[in-house]
């Protein structure tokens, strides 16, 4: 069975740089596991600087839940375990020896697998993370049985990389990956596919699954959205998500037994000379990549989309869930009278500046706030790009004022922080709307825990 | 541009702290600013933002008054000297009505911007843009013989317990502009009512009586064509009269989506129904008075042009925004004819449904949190 919804509210944007549709090897020589990718999470190393490891080695845990484990993407050597304020753990990086040994976990079949058996050969191997759950974002609870699980095999953000390209001719694995997804819920496994781009077999012919096609402009592929649509997420309920990459990973691990951290990851934005897909692994450092295919300049490099990404150095690591890196110039300059003239070429969902005029052009956007920080004066703004049956404005208010009762009441668990990447982008008043809504999830566990 | 760039990256230091004019460091920030966006770049979050800003959004709002307060400056000039009989030609009426209208201009956007910029220095935060539309506003809705101290004190009234005490732009309960008129409207009512203040220097034997204050005495023969009412040949407020300047300052709003249509719209119908209630019960003349006169009379349009539409202190939501604006326009006529006395029932109904306002959002937000709670019920009955 599979039904289409069709998303109007939102926005879609479009911008310069949009990655190649080719592959290429991508020689990293260093890796690393970013704990502050991982909300929630109080990691505990295992490791010391020098060890070797092997792809599937244990580096840390989660003092918390600790048969969470996060292991070695890569095998090498362990180069540095940095820290930052407060010793908080950064990065753990390795350094690899481009041998790409395995530590074996055994291969199996998957139907004779049962629920236990299947949780814990992820949790042992370090794959487990990839699944994570809603509300809040975290890591998947390995105790829960979730009511249902969402596969979105598409995004619609700004450059956003093509799952289609990335998944080209491993249908066996992402069938298999699926396969062991629907042995983890007593609900339906998801997969969301666009109704206009997703044309891969590897999707379209997905078993076991129920497939729900969308269409319509960004966030029509965010999780989220599609919850909303599918299956609404009530108080109490969890819903576990993942994308393409990491059902692949699945099912590698019970097809060959052993943790591939395989990534490719799109490099795209009006900075790059060259933007094209790069085959790699988990946490590659963008070193290679971005070397002489970046324009000279003060640029800021994204883990990510523009959106949603993390800024990370341009020698930086992408971050565990990201499947695409940007470039795009800082703006710190000041701009003359730029409130004031008619200001053609600046991208702005406002109809004060004539961008309106050309819906087909492609941006190039820099960092510039374009202005100052201000109180919410404007209203019913958020509410044409953000496509939930929610007030955005209210919730927003709610968590500045940590009502935790009204943040419950008005929705907070249907929506994650990237649901409002859009309504800070065309905010006003130029606050940073999704740190906000981070925060009131994170008060919300911590009130529920 | 390079010189004066250079010129505020010097000055800079000293208002900054430990500078020596740190004390007016938000009066050089609010200039800086006017002349060059700020260089500050995003921090957390997305990555980039909308070229839109609270500045550019002001003076969209600021743009469509002119047109309506280019007329009210001739109107004025007009009505002078319709008064004394004679008749020059535009642009010596213009000029006239200029001069009454530039120092009322000056005195508030004097006090205003003066006491936004002591309460930003105390507060430590930016200058806000709101002042500059209400800077505008009130000029536009006083009779043009306001003495120029009325002004000055009925504007730092609206600015200190209008909005400071709220905590500034965007907190504000009631419109700050309609602040400042009420308090003029209920502080000095000799000035500001009667058929004396609506014409500047009027002869003695002429009658300045707006035409709702010639139906406050009974008085409906002297109704200006609907077309004079249209284009605003009538004396009046500066701002108001012209229904049809009034309407090309709308599209411009509406056109750029800085005002939101559903207020507008409601207001409007809002006021036209009670009109045509009225018209049904019709037991007296001012209740059979035409609905389309309601609305192009009293400062009708401006207030659900520039006035109602104000987002902070009107309903937040879109569902709310009709019941708000509907209850405007059905307050203001009926706020008219029941009591003629008070012919700025317009103020008085968004001034009363700017406290209501939250009311209506509440109940709409309200409804919303049913719905998911009733969702989250069936799945549990489902499941039982």
């Amino acid at each position: 069975m599979s039904t289409n919804f069709i998303i109007k509210k939102g926005l879609d944007i479009k911008l310069l740089g949009e990655a190649e549709k080719t592959i290429v090897d991508l020689n990293a020589e260093k890796f690393a596991v970013k704990p502050p990718d991982f909300i929630g999470c109080f990691p505990k190393v295992i490791v010391k600087e020098g060890d070797d490891v092997k792809a599937g080695t244990p580096l840390y845990f989660d003092k918390y839940r600790d048969n969470i484990i996060f292991t070695s993407p890569v095998s090498g050597k362990v180069e540095a375990i940095k820290r930052g304020p407060k010793r908080r753990l950064l990065e753990i990086i390795i350094d690899s020896d481009g041998k790409n040994e395995a530590i074996d976990f055994g291969s199996s079949k998957i139907n004779s697998l049962k629920k236990d058996e299947i949780v814990e050969k992820m949790l042992k191997s370090g794959v487990w993370p990839v699944l994570r759950q809603r509300p809040y974002s975290v890591i998947a609870n390995p105790n829960e049985t979730p009511k249902a699980i969402f596969v979105a095999a598409y995004d619609t953000s700004p450059l956003a990389p093509d799952f289609d390209l990335i998944v080209h001719g491993q249908g066996d694995e992402f069938q298999a990956g699926l396969d062991v997804l629907t042995k983890l819920t007593e609900g339906i496994v998801h997969l969301n596919v666009d109704a206009n781009r997703t044309t891969s077999k590897v999707f379209l012919n997905s078993k076991n699954v129920q497939i729900n096609t969308f269409s319509g402009p960004h966030p029509s592929g965010n999780v989220s959205v599609h919850i909303s649509k599918v299956d609404p997420i009530n108080k109490g309920d969890i819903v576990w998500y993942l994308y393409p990459q990491d059902v692949l990973t699945i099912g590698k691990l019970f097809l060959e037994g052993k943790y591939d951290s395989s990534r490719v990851i799109a490099l795209a934005g009006s900075e790059v000379k060259n933007p094209k897909y790069f085959k790699t692994f988990v946490g590659a450092s963008i070193t290679n990549m971005v070397a002489d295919n970046t324009s000279k300049g003060d640029n800021r490099f994204i883990s990510g989309t523009v959106l949603t990404g993390e800024k990370i150095e341009k020698d930086g690591f992408v971050g565990f869930y990201d499947s695409i890196v940007t470039v795009i110039p800082e703006g710190n300059h000041h701009e003359f009278f730029g409130w004031l003239l008619p200001g053609f070429g600046k991208f702005s969902f406002s109809k004060t500046f004539p961008a309106w005029l050309t819906p087909n052009k492609k941006y190039k956007v820099d960092t510039n706030l374009h202005g100052g920080v201000r109180a919410y004066v404007m209203t019913g703004k958020f509410e044409k790009v953000f496509p939930f049956d929610i007030y955005p404005l209210q919730l927003i208010k709610a968590v500045l004022v940590e009502d935790i009762d009204l943040m419950e009441n008005l929705g907070i668990y249907e929506i994650d922080h990237e649901d409002f990447a859009l309504c800070e982008v065309i905010d006003t008043s130029k606050t940073e709307i999704q740190s906000i809504i981070r925060k009131g999830l994170d008060m919300m566990r911590q009130e529920m825990s | 541009m390079k010189a004066l760039r250079k010129f505020i990256d010097k000055q800079k230091p000293h208002f900054e702290k430990g500078g020596k004019f740190q004390k007016f460091h938000s009066a050089f920030d609010s200039v800086e600013t006017l002349f060059y966006v700020p260089d500050k770049v995003t921090a957390a979050g997305a990555h980039f933002r909308d070229a839109v800003d609270m500045k550019r959004t002001m003076i969209v709002v600021f743009m469509a008054l002119i047109p309506a307060l280019l007329f009210g400056m001739w109107n004025i000039g007009y009505q002078h000297f319709l008064s004394l009989g004679e008749s020059p030609d535009y642009w010596t009426m213009f000029f006239y009505g200029f001069l009454k209208m530039l120092p009322i201009i000056v005195v508030t956007y004097g006090v205003g911007l003066g006491l936004e910029i002591v309460f930003a220095q105390i507060r430590n935060h930016d200058v806000n843009e709101g002042f500059f539309v209400s800077g505008l506003l009130i000029p536009m809705i006083v009779p043009p013989e306001t003495p120029l101290w009325q002004v000055a004190v009925a504007v730092a009234f609206a600015v200190v317990f209008g909005k400071e005490v709220f905590g500034g732009s965007g907190m504000n309960i009631v419109n700050p502009a309609l602040t400042a008129r009420a308090f003029l409207f209920f502080a000095y009512p000799s000035e500001m009512s009667g058929d004396k203040v609506w014409i500047s220097e009027m002869a003695d034997t002429f009658s300045g009586a707006t035409p709702l204050g010639d139906a406050l005495v009974g008085n409906f023969d002297n109704m200006p064509s609907q077309w004079n009412m249209f284009i605003g040949l009538l004396p009046g407020s500066v701002g108001e009269t012209s229904t049809l300047m009034i309407l090309i300052g709308a599209l411009i709003l509406l056109a750029t989506g800085v005002a939101n249509w559903r207020i507008m719209f409601s207001v409007f119908a809002g006021g036209y129904i009670m009109g045509l209630l009225f018209n049904l019960w019709g037991i007296n003349d001012y209740m059979l008075m035409d609905p389309l006169n309601h609305l192009l009379l009293g400062g009708f349009a401006f207030g659900a042009v520039f006035m109602a539409t104000d987002p902070v202190t009107g309903a937040q939501t879109n569902k709310g925004m009709y019941i708000y604006g509907f209850l405007i326009g059905v307050i203001a006529i009926l706020i008219r004819v029941f009591n003629p006395a008070y012919p700025e029932g317009v103020m008085l109904s968004i001034l009363l449904m700017n406290v209501f306002a939250p009311l209506i959002d509440h109940y709409v937000i309200e409804s919303n949190i049913k719905k998911r709670l009733k969702r989250m019920k069936a799945v549990l009955i489902k499941n039982q």
